[in-house]
């Protein structure tokens, strides 16, 4: 028997709750608007669909070894952890808070396919908005960390988001796009891209290929005491500039020279071989650790 | 969408901690809020499910929860997406249980 497997919490399968419950040190959970005090979508009552009391995303105060942090937990299995309006205004108004109070960070649990499509407008609006709000909390000096590696990844207006955030933790399991795979296949055809093909999926959208790109800062296991050391290893020693034009140039032509160079690549493994990685059809089997030496052994 | 409104009798319920969640409404499954109701000997039960026509289904599984539980002076919502009534007598014991201070 593994005992790894005994003893290992699964951040893929957990709830948003129980992701919290394990990240945050015990007994510091707070959260802010509970069930008991919140209100389902009044726009799904409207389309006869049951809403969810905390509108499918939990936003608390906590502690993370003894900093005090604030965190916003999306919950997938909710309408696939979509941002409606409630569930938006409850995420910008935790950030616009940490702007006030100036938490050690804020952690971002993102684990959505982006808006609410049932609420349009509203969800539009919303994400905008926790655009804005994650910016600003940056610039006031909070870093907004965000952790990705649950069913539903990062995808549409939330892949945005994570991006914009300081700095994102990702697990094998997590992945990271802008349209989601199924969207590509329906408006592109299933010649440019196969939703079902998982393995795919994950070779071009997936924590490992995310992280050997340099679009996150850490690769963990999908273990909830992973991310919460991952998340304390990278407020350890934290330290950021301030968003500014200069930083955004470089960024941008960080993404210009990477369309230059992988534009006509059709599998993340064609991008890997031109990354310098030798066997590249090994990584999807490489375990976490042999990975990050991978990576680090890299040409950059 | 259906929405289902239920009282049973039901012993008191012995311990009262703060306001319990269990569950998330996704498919297949539901969430459950139990909060403190006005009643001590009635358990009143909400209900907002997407699958129609399951009222009798309902009655039978809570108004055996509320019989073989002490469940009495609790307000119970519900939203569901289509549990099974496997499932929802789970999620109803669970519930309780940590509304009477038993964390999971």
């Amino acid at each position: 028997m593994i005992p790894s497997l005994a003893s290992r919490h699964s951040w893929f399968e957990a709830t948003a709750r129980a992701r919290l419950a394990g990240l945050l040190d015990p007994g510091s959970f707070a959260e802010i608007l509970p069930p008991a005090e919140s209100q389902p979508s009044p726009h799904l009552a409207m389309l006869d669909l049951p809403g969810a009391f905390d509108d499918g995303v939990v936003v608390c105060y906590g502690q993370l070894e003894k900093k005090p942090i604030f965190a916003i937990a999306q919950e997938g299995q909710f309408m696939g952890g979509a941002v409606g309006e409630i569930h938006g205004a409850k995420i910008v108004g935790l950030l616009r808070r940490a702007v006030q109070e100036k938490p050690a960070a804020v952690l971002f649990l993102i684990d959505s396919g982006g808006v609410r499509l049932h609420e349009a407008n509203a969800g539009l609006i919303a994400i905008s908005e926790i655009m804005r709000a994650v910016l600003d909390a940056r610039a006031a000096g909070v870093p907004v960390i965000a952790l990705v590696g649950g069913s539903c990844g990062a995808f549409g207006g939330m892949g945005i988001v994570a991006k914009l955030c300081s700095a994102i933790i990702i697990s094998e399991e997590g992945r990271l796009a802008l349209s989601g795979p199924e969207v590509i296949e329906t408006v592109a055809g299933v010649e440019e891209f196969d939703a079902k093909d998982r393995a795919l999926v994950w070779r071009v959208t997936g924590g490992k290929h995310r992280y050997l790109m340099g679009d996150c800062a850490e690769l963990v296991e999908d273990d909830i005491p992973a991310f919460r050391t991952g998340v304390a290893k990278l407020l350890a020693g934290w330290q950021e500039a301030a968003p500014g034009l200069a930083q955004l140039r470089a960024s941008q032509q960080v993404l210009e020279n990477r369309l230059a160079a992988y534009a006509t690549y059709r599998d993340g493994l064609q991008v890997w071989a031109a990354l310098g990685i030798a066997r590249p059809d090994s990584v999807p089997l490489l375990d976490r650790d042999s990975l990050v030496a991978l990576k680090e052994g890299l040409p950059t | 969408m259906e929405t289902l409104d239920f009282r049973f009798a039901s012993k008191p319920v012995s311990r009262v901690a703060d306001p319990a969640l269990c569950g998330v409404v996704g498919s297949g499954n539901l969430e459950i809020l139990i909060k403190t109701g006005s009643e001590p000997a009635a358990c009143r039960v909400s209900i907002k499910t997407s699958a129609r026509g399951f009222g009798d289904t309902w009655q039978a599984v809570l108004g055996s929860f509320a019989a073989g539980h002490a469940a009495g002076g609790t307000e119970i919502a519900i939203n569901d997406m289509g549990a099974t009534p496997a499932v929802v007598t789970l999620r109803l014991a669970q519930a309780l249980a940590e509304y009477q201070g038993g964390a999971q």
